[in-house]
């Protein structure tokens, strides 16, 4: 017990105190924060280019000062000329382009093309724009000279809000963005896991090679147990994770809001620019926004932390005794290792795809099974989480997961043992399997 | 006096494959013992079920009267052929390492570590890596991580390999200096010429059974084949009253095989009788090779 605290302290130890994982817990969230900065920057920019467009307007449809309002950089003037005009002396003007709207002849028709003349094609921010001006003033006038009804008009658009409602009274209400919030939330749950998995795994797997390359694994078994060192290598490698997964659930908020108030880009800025585009209504997104956040508020997180970090510790464990397994058979050929990781690999993969469609309906039966099957519910039962799953299953897949850790981590250990002293044999799944089951 | 270590009619088998064959021997304290045998002859099995890396398959090995247990390891020193470090580590922080895991407390294994340091003059050397130092100097490492925790039996698998003579005499003359303080070793090796310097007893291992062991000295002697080297000052003109057989003669160098041990001063009496002068004269002992091999043919035979 002494020495497996020892052997953990040094693995911990001596990959915290590492400067390439120094540099790598600090800088990822950096690197989040100034890929923030760089979104931002990129969708905030418009042409920064000045522009004059000359609009030549044969419906009538512009008569009021407000229809010719600047746009970004763009203004634009009325122009009481023709085309052919404007084209004839355009480099008297100072027009950088001319728009020209056609006479309105059949209010019924559906389709109506107006015409942009400039020396370069039009962006498509300044088309957008402009199509949608023109279309907001095709639709009054047409109104105006159909003597429709505005109000009733209006009174045709109709929008349709879906509210989940239980069937039984005690059960809780939920809002319609209940579903979407546990969706984002588990994804992103389940997202953190397959990474984490591969990360600490692999980090596992190169760190037995080494010792079995470096010939320091039979000097260390002539003072600790086989079992002892191996356990002690996850366990320290698995601290090392969640140091790092603290350091960045800490430091990623932080140095978005430091971020964001120092570059004076808000991820709000970003959110009404696509709006704009959009066309939808500032204020509705605010209420919906503030339901969102409370609905995020409202999750049970008192039992989903609790449970994320279990599963973060069982896959974990599940998977990195794996790959601790095939480490010590691998030795000192990388390429040989490969193929021998790729059944380990193809789990996580797989439950990854599970996981995404499990977001989407996460009470079908693959989505039971896959969050209770142990290769798959690390990855899979984090992503049902927020979606509160019956407690029979929560049970069965913690009871199914520790079992099998328990019983991977004996496997492994038994095919550890023999693997660190094999050198030079070619390692195969056959040969695993023997050693599994070879008396040492 | 009570043995050490006690092997007992143990064997390990891979397999089909025997490693080690029904082998038994006993280590009195402070000896000096030599495990020989060619390469994939069971040295290192047998050297691992003694460290209980691996498990006795049949048989039992005792250590200090006691049958080997979980406490076992951390008595032993071993130095393993296949040896190595962690290279990234500190010099400092790897002895300290290795030595907590034998048992010795952080403030022992400190001030333990420090004297070897400074025994081998080496002592700013403790903020190094690993990588920074050459294979001898790691070797050096290596040495001190096996033996810092002051253990009862010291087992050194090949431990010259990879040295240089300097580095060689050094961990030689710690390798005596650690067997007049006590300390039990078993030098274990398949170059016999490195042994018949150091060890008092030996055993030979060949294809997993012990096929000779014994004292070193009684060992030669009874492999010895009578032969005698002698070196004259000059060609000797007539030899054909020379007591013993002429198996070789050189110029004035002349190899005789005697009967008996009690003729070597007739040999002598003859050449100063006849006023030849000797430069040397002396038993030709068979190496451990030879007896090596020829104990291999007669086991065969």
């Amino acid at each position: 017990m002494k020495n497996l605290k020892l052997i953990i302290q040094r693995e911990y130890l001596s990959r915290v105190k590492k400067k390439s994982f120094i540099i790598t817990t600090l800088i990822t969230p950096l690197a989040i924060g100034l890929f923030i900065f760089v979104l931002g920057f990129i969708l905030s920019y418009s042409d920064s280019e000045k522009k004059t467009i000359a609009v030549v307007d044969h419906s009538g449809i512009f008569n009021k000062p407000a229809d010719l309002a600047k746009s970004g950089n763009t203004s634009f003037e009325l122009v009481d000329a023709t085309v052919e005009e404007l084209k004839a002396n355009f480099e008297d003007t100072n027009f950088d382009a001319i728009l020209y709207i056609p006479e309105i002849k059949n209010l019924y028709a559906q389709s109506h093309t107006i015409f942009f003349y400039s020396e370069k094609s039009p962006s498509l921010d300044l088309e957008m724009v402009l199509s949608n001006r023109v279309k907001n003033k095709i639709r009054n006038f047409k109104i105006k000279e159909l003597n429709l009804n505005q109000k009733e008009l209006d009174a045709l658009n109709t929008s349709v809000d879906l509210d989940p409602e239980p069937i039984s009274d005690t059960a809780k209400d939920k809002s319609k963005h209940t579903n979407a919030v546990a969706a984002g939330l588990g994804g992103f749950m389940g997202f953190i896991m397959y990474l984490t998995v591969f990360i600490y795994g692999m980090m596992v797997l190169r760190s037995v090679m080494e010792e079995k390359t470096n010939r320091i694994v039979e000097v260390m078994i002539s003072s600790v147990k086989p079992f002892e060192l191996m356990l002690g290598k996850i366990i320290g490698v698995g601290g090392v994770g969640l140091t790092q997964l603290a350091v960045w659930a800490i430091l990623i908020p932080i140095i978005q809001i430091i971020a964001s108030m120092f570059w004076g880009i808000d991820t709000s800025d970003i959110n009404q620019l696509s709006m704009d585009q959009a066309g939808i209504d500032q204020e509705d997104v605010m209420g919906e926004f503030s339901m969102i956040m409370s609905e995020i508020a409202n999750q049970n997180w008192w039992s989903i932390i609790p449970l994320f970090l279990f599963y973060f510790l069982g896959g974990y464990l599940l998977y990195a005794s794996m790959f601790a397994a095939v480490g010590s058979a691998i030795g000192d050929d990388m390429t040989e290792g490969q193929a021998l990781t790729i059944p380990i690999t193809i789990p996580v993969a797989i439950a990854f795809y599970i996981m995404i469609v499990t977001v989407q309906s996460p009470n079908s039966n693959l989505a039971i099974f896959s969050s209770i099957f142990p290769l798959f519910s690390p990855i899979v039962m984090p992503a049902r989480l927020a979606f509160e799953p019956p407690i029979w299953q929560m049970i069965l897949s913690i009871v199914v997961l520790i079992g099998t850790c328990l019983f991977f981590t004996w496997v492994a250990g038994r095919i550890y043992r023999i693997g660190i002293l094999m050198y030079g044999k070619k390692a195969s799944f056959k040969e695993l399997f023997r050693w599994f089951f070879k008396q040492y | 006096m009570n043995s050490i270590l006690s092997v007992q009619q143990v064997s390990k088998h891979y397999g089909d494959y025997t490693a080690v064959n029904n082998i038994s021997f006993e280590l009195k304290p402070g000896q000096l013992f030599g495990l020989l045998g060619p390469n994939g002859a069971g040295k290192t099995s047998l050297i691992r079920m003694m460290t209980t890396i691996t498990s006795i398959d049949e048989g039992s090995i005792f250590f200090n009267q006691e049958k080997i247990n979980s406490d076992t390891p951390g008595l032993i020193g071993y130095m393993p052929e296949e040896r190595g470090l962690y290279k990234k580590m500190k010099v400092g922080d790897q002895l300290l390492y290795l030595a907590q895991l034998k048992g010795l407390s952080k403030k022992d294994a400190k001030a333990k570590i420090q004297s070897w340091l400074d025994r081998f003059e080496i002592n700013d050397w403790w903020n190094k890596e690993i990588n920074e130092l050459s294979k001898g100097m790691q070797q050096k490492i290596q040495f001190i991580s096996t033996v810092v925790h002051e253990p009862k039996l010291l087992i050194l698998d090949e431990p010259f390999s990879g040295l240089d003579p300097i580095n060689t005499n050094l961990i030689k003359s710690e390798i005596f200096r650690l067997k007049e303080a006590g300390t039990t070793i078993i030098f274990s090796t398949h170059r016999m010429e490195q042994v018949e310097e150091i060890c008092e007893e030996i055993m030979l291992v060949n294809k997993g059974r012990a096929i000779l062991k014994g004292n070193l000295q009684e060992i030669r002697n009874q492999y010895k084949k009578n032969l005698y080297e002698i070196t004259l000052d000059q060609s000797p003109a007539d030899l054909s009253n020379l007591p013993g057989n002429i198996q070789e003669q050189v110029d004035n160098q002349i190899i005789i095989h005697l009967e008996d041990d009690a003729m070597s001063n007739e040999i002598l009496s003859f050449f100063t009788k006849q006023g030849i002068r000797i430069r040397s004269f002396k038993e030709i002992l068979p190496s451990l090779n030879e007896i090596f091999i020829q104990s291999v043919e007669e086991v065969e035979a």
